[in-house]
């Protein structure tokens, strides 16, 4: 039983916008199982008394001053765009996703 | 885009359904800096010039957190009566939308910072209405969107979008209500005062700008409805774009009234997010929505987890401020209102000019009939909230004053007043602009009267023959050839002693 299915990999792609052929299903379902499998091993050391662990360091409250810092001017922060229009990222119309 | 939609009766609806409410408001934090990096928190600047690499979400760029905004969270959830967690996560919530630039937000999953508490909201008639808060947790703001070649600005046939990332990364606090039911008919009011006694609270805490109008505190409304003899909820819509108090009660009101059309016609009500439009109160379907787990929630990586000790949850309690409704009791005592007096002062949204008038030097009954009987009235007038009208309590009480000293009567007063709303300056600008002075000179009002009396040789004799009451004839007369800048009581005296 695989830990993943092909349709899985299939949502997965399309929730990532990622264009993934037939082909590649099949190739990407089959690498993805044996990573996950490899990783649930993690599952048998696992016992109760072994909290889930999210993040490596033990730190906690790590906050930050609020001060303004200087941001990028607007030519800066649009120097990377495609796009960009009266100040502003310029980007495609927005189908079928919001109204 | 309109569409028609049938409505049922409103009282129709009341008799087959119960409905149900669920609310979320999302208020904006007013901290110098965004959440997760230094960028300044301010609105209305140039487009894209509040923005770094990392609310811009270029490659490796990493968050730092916003104490003040964990603060301020901690506070709201204290205010709401929340228990705060001892220790909790951010988590990335994915998806792909241009206004958010990093393609996932920073937001609180499964471990908000606050939880389980309530507010209880005054209704018109002075009812109170617990209503009981799920959550309140912590996450990001994202750009704004502008979208051009459509004929409405809306993103029906806009050609291409354009996009504002100042917003994007504000510190964003959502506060979710368990579900609301039990209301009856008065779940539009429910909604409305509940959000009402929110945005008192939050400004109370002075944690946001908490304008509706900017969009520093939006209202997301859940609406579903019961029939009466169901044992389970309904299918529930959510409505969006809800910016104003008073669009809150009309959108709520709206989508029972529809959604009852549709279920005794034998549809169903889908679920789907809906777009509430001010200008026919009406709402139309918008975006449908994603289920749960295509957000792929997970704990955030780069952020360490926050576990406020209950030492500085306490010393935050600590610094809550007198609560809207504790200062309300508090005024009720101190100015000797009635139970209605006090309603009058809270649902005109007084209290703090009052207060603050009083402040200035007045009495609060003096304070109180210029905002809660006169000024609101303008307000309503100009189509403005109370607090946006252009005069201060301040101002207010240098009238109070004038009239007081008998340097203006009470007609002229309120002719000052409009002055200072149509924004010809301070009181006494208005004053000598207008000439608007009482007149106080004895000489002056002394040959009015004798005119007026000559006038009415019949009233004069009444007067003279001990009947006082008839002055007020007199009175009137002069008060109209002065055109109301004389003071009554000064001319009734003059009257009285020309008489006897």
């Amino acid at each position: 039983m695989p830990s993943i299915s092909r349709d899985e990999v299939a949502h997965l792609a399309r929730l990532a916008r990622l264009a993934v052929t037939d082909d590649e299903l099949d190739l990407f379902a089959g690498q993805l199982d044996v990573i996950l499998q490899s990783v649930a091993t993690v599952g048998d050391i696992a016992t109760a008394d072994i909290p889930p662990t999210s993040h490596a360091v033990p730190l906690t409250n790590v906050f930050r001053e609020d001060v303004v810092r200087p941001s990028l001017g607007q030519q800066q922060a649009l120097a990377g765009a495609p796009a960009a229009e009266d100040g502003r990222f310029r980007v495609p119309r927005i189908l079928g996703e919001e109204a | 885009m309109t569409s028609v939609h049938e409505l049922m009766d409103y009282a129709e609806v009341i008799e087959r359904f119960d409905p149900v409410l669920g609310l979320e408001v999302h208020v904006e934090l007013h901290t110098n800096t965004k959440m997760f990096c230094g960028c300044a928190n301010v609105f209305g600047g140039e487009p894209n010039t509040q923005v770094c690499p990392t609310c811009l979400g270029l490659p490796g760029a990493l968050p730092a957190l916003n104490g003040k905004a964990v603060e301020s969270a901690i506070r709201i959830g204290l205010a709401l009566n929340c228990e705060i967690a001892e220790w909790c996560r951010f988590a990335r919530k994915n998806y792909f939308y241009p206004d958010m630039p990093k393609n996932f937000q920073t937001s609180q999953y499964d471990e908000p910072i606050a939880y389980n508490g309530y507010l209880d909201v005054t209704l018109d008639d002075g009812s109170l209405f617990r209503v009981e808060i799920e959550r309140a947790h912590m996450e990001e703001d994202t750009g704004k969107s502008l979208h051009v070649g459509g004929a409405t600005g809306r993103i029906h046939g806009a050609e291409h979008s354009l996009l504002d990332y100042n917003r994007a990364g504000v510190p964003l606090i959502e506060i979710v209500t368990k579900t609301i039911s039990g209301t009856g008919e008065r779940a539009p009011e429910v909604a409305r005062a509940y959000v009402t006694a929110l945005r008192d609270l939050l400004k109370a805490l002075d944690v946001s700008d908490v304008r509706m109008d900017q969009g520093s505190l939006r209202c997301d409304a859940n609406v579903s409805l019961m029939a009466k003899d169901a044992t389970e909820f309904g299918t529930r819509t959510e409505t969006k774009n809800v910016n104003s108090l008073r669009s809150v009660e009309r959108a709520v009101r709206f989508e029972m009234t529809r959604q009852a059309a549709v279920l005794v016609a034998g549809g169903k009500v889908t679920q789907e997010t809906r777009h509430f439009d001010e200008s026919t109160g009406s709402t139309s379907p918008g975006r449908t929505k994603e289920t749960a787990e295509d957000y792929r929630y997970f704990p955030e990586p780069d952020l360490v987890p926050i576990a406020p000790s209950r030492e500085w949850v306490e010393e935050l309690r600590g610094t809550l401020p007198e609560l809207p409704w504790e200062r309300r009791k508090r005024v009720q005592q101190e100015w000797s209102l009635t139970d209605a007096e006090l309603r009058d002062l809270v649902n005109a949204g007084a209290v703090d000019l009052v207060a603050a008038t009083v402040d200035a030097g007045v009495t609060p009954a003096e304070a109180r009939s210029w905002w809660v009987a006169y000024l609101t009235k303008e307000a309503n007038n100009r189509g403005v909230e109370l607090s946006e009208l252009a005069i201060t309590p301040v101002q207010i009480a240098r009238v109070i004053g004038l009239v007081n000293s008998g340097e203006l009567t009470n007609k002229l007063a309120r002719e000052v007043v409009t002055g200072v709303l149509d924004g010809e300056g301070e009181p006494e600008a208005v004053i000598e602009a207008r000439g608007l002075k009482v007149v106080s000179d004895d000489s002056a009002l002394e040959k009015a009267v004798d005119e007026a009396l000559a006038a009415q040789p019949d009233v004069a004799a009444k007067i003279r023959d001990g009947k006082v009451a008839a002055a007020g004839a007199i009175v009137g007369a002069v008060m109209k050839a002065t055109k109301g800048q004389a003071d009554a009581k000064r001319v009734r005296e003059l009257i009285i002693a020309r008489c006897s």
